[in-house]
């Protein structure tokens, strides 16, 4: 089939101007947010060996990822789809750090198949890590930046939702499941699919205690899942109890510092379930069927590279942020035009112009502004032997 | 109920709304249009803040998963061909019950390798015979699938079946059981959680009806 030369393919789209422009301040502006938070940004590769980019991260990730052949080695090579693992293999093997390290970044990722509405296969994906620390406590300012970042693109209402994934994986070693016995409640657990989670404990000869928690755990959400956890979940193992302490403590220190934000729990959320360990949150805005942003607790990844860190972050698309804040304003008509001529006392007044932040666009011969496509309010004219600014 | 977010309920025109609207009207939820009379596709309710949509069956998930509608309710067949991601499936409604099931010829050949076989639920027949570990040649229809075995399109059908007499005025019979099914509410996933209190009211309340129309 013949296909028109302009065409791009599915879900690979261009940011024209004003966009482009208001895409790239947010951007500045988020990593100038990060850097006044401590952290560092990093600018991983945008392609490196597939199995460094897969470590503890399941199915999904692996058929997201675009794959090539490296011709020097042999090796198949993975255009990154998260940016996540490859801050972490920095963490974990190139910075060495004892201590905390605080790591943002901002770069494009490509996806073989949109996980958005109608949406984007190559996502600009903006995110902030924290590794070194495990305690509730770096949960917390990972949600807190996560949140200014919303902010700063100009959201409102929005919600925070705070699930553990310890929960769900406490549950099923009490129940003494196998894997596949785990990935079948697991998808019914996702789907918040009652009838068939009841099916399942039926099959899988769960015993009755632990089948009864199991059964409720899709409805224990809201903001006061906490408290029905606590009698509907009595009879769960020490792991699951620690992590419901967690949340909690989670939960007062959130409220603590941001008392005007609506929290909602999801004990069975279990975005991210195979790599992450602890804590998983995500950001809600009224309308978007989906997660604006989301992150979580990922302590495992790290050993893959050595070295075993515990790690939190969150991250986000920022031309989602873009299309959500919808506060672009076309540019405003601010810029001299100045018309073609070899004096050299114009070019002075220009780069003097410039110098003080004025935008000066310099006119070719035969050219004017008359159809105002340079955006110029202003021209340089040659007055009285001098060159000064009139408006148009 | 008491509804102060608003929300959107996507429904199939047809037998689905039909056996729906008791369970809405459990939760006090009434159409003010009648939609078979209706050229309207929103329909206004008795509460001002609740609407209903009528879209095709088949839609209704992807309504649901993007958030075009908060709620909807969605054949277990539909949404396993959709693949049921983004969306929540919490409550068996238990109405529009069928069986989704292999028909054929009643001498038809079921273990023979690569079967072609006719079926508008692309998905689910694949992985019923993938996880029978037989490799089968799946042909897409979007109707009339009795007509398929019977003009040599393919050997056999993967369709809902109700009554069996539309297989069996064309001499099939069905052959093979592959899933029960029957409408769920069905709930996108951020309103799940923003308008929290009141999608569990309006579940709890259809669980209840449903509870008492099956007891």
């Amino acid at each position: 089939m013949q296909r028109e030369k302009w065409l791009l393919p599915e879900g690979i789209d261009e940011v024209l101007p004003p966009q482009a422009a208001a895409v790239e301040q947010l951007r500045r502006s988020l990593l100038d947010l990060y850097a006044s938070w401590g952290y560092q940004l990093v600018s991983p590769p945008f392609v490196e060996y597939l199995d460094s980019l897969l470590i503890n991260t399941g199915g999904d990730l692996d058929l997201k990822t675009f794959k090539v052949i490296d011709q020097i080695t042999g090796h198949t090579l993975g255009v990154r789809a998260d940016i996540t693992t490859q801050a972490a293999r920095i963490d974990a093997h190139q910075l060495r750090h004892e201590g905390v390290t605080r790591l943002c970044y901002a770069g494009t990722v490509l996806h073989t198949r949109s996980d958005g509405f109608a949406g984007s296969r190559a996502p600009l994906q903006v995110g902030a890590e924290l590794y070194g620390h495990s305690g509730v406590e770096s949960d917390l300012e990972s949600i807190c930046l996560m949140l200014e970042s919303m902010q700063l693109a100009g959201l409102e209402d929005i919600y925070i939702d705070l699930g553990h994934v310890g929960i769900f994986r406490g549950l099923v070693r009490q129940a003494g499941l196998d894997s596949q016995g785990e990935l079948e409640l697991f998808n019914a657990l996702q789907r918040k699919s009652i009838p068939e989670i009841e099916a399942l404990v039926a099959k899988l000869g769960i015993s009755e205690e632990v089948a009864q928690m199991l059964v409720a755990l899709p409805e224990l959400s809201g903001d006061d899942a906490l408290d029905q956890a606590k009698q509907l979940l009595a009879a769960a193992k020490a792991d699951v109890k620690s992590a419901l302490t967690d949340l909690e403590r989670l939960a007062q220190l959130v409220k603590s510092r941001l008392p005007e934000l609506p929290l909602h729990f999801d004990l069975a959320e279990l975005r991210g379930y195979h790599y992450h360990t602890g804590v998983v949150f995500a950001a809600f805005v009224p309308g978007l069927g989906q997660e604006v942003a989301r992150g979580g607790r990922y302590d495992d990844i790290g050993a893959a590279f050595g070295r075993a860190r515990p790690a939190c972050g969150f991250s986000t698309d920022l031309k989602l942020l873009m299309r959500l804040a919808k506060n672009v304003e076309p540019d405003a008509i601010n810029g001299i035009f100045a018309p073609w001529s070899d004096d050299p006392e114009q070019h002075q007044a220009i780069e003097r112009l410039r110098a003080e932040g004025n935008r000066v666009v310099m006119g070719l011969p035969g050219q004017d502004e008359s159809n105002g496509e340079m955006g110029c309010n202003n021209t340089l004219v040659h007055r009285k032997g001098s060159w000064t600014v009139m408006a148009n | 109920m008491i509804f102060n977010k608003p929300i959107t309920i996507a429904l199939s025109k047809g037998r689905i709304f039909k056996q729906t609207l008791p369970l809405l009207a459990h939760a006090g939820i009434e159409p003010v249009d009648d939609p078979e009379t209706s050229r309207k596709l929103i329909l206004d309710t008795n509460h001002p803040q609740v609407k209903l949509v009528t879209i095709r069956a088949t839609d209704v998930p992807t309504y649901v998963q993007w958030g075009a509608a908060d709620l909807g309710v969605a054949g277990k067949d539909a949404l396993m061909e959709h693949g049921g991601e983004g969306l929540y499936e919490p409550l068996d409604l238990q109405i529009a019950k069928c069986r989704l099931m292999v028909a054929g010829h009643p001498d038809a050949e079921l273990q023979g390798n690569r079967l072609r076989v006719a079926t508008k639920y692309v998905n689910s027949a694949r992985s019923y015979f993938s996880s029978r570990g037989q490799q089968v040649e799946i042909i897409k229809l979007y109707g009339s699938m009795e007509l398929a075995p019977l003009v040599g399109l393919a050997d056999i059908i993967v369709d809902l079946v109700e009554s069996g007499n539309t297989l069996k005025a064309n001499g099939l019979v069905p052959l093979e059981h592959v899933a029960d099914i029957s409408s769920r509410l069905v709930v996108n996933k951020a309103s799940w959680k923003m308008k929290h209190n009141t999608v569990m009211q309006l579940l709890e309340a259809m669980r209840e009806a449903v509870n008492q129309q099956n007891s």
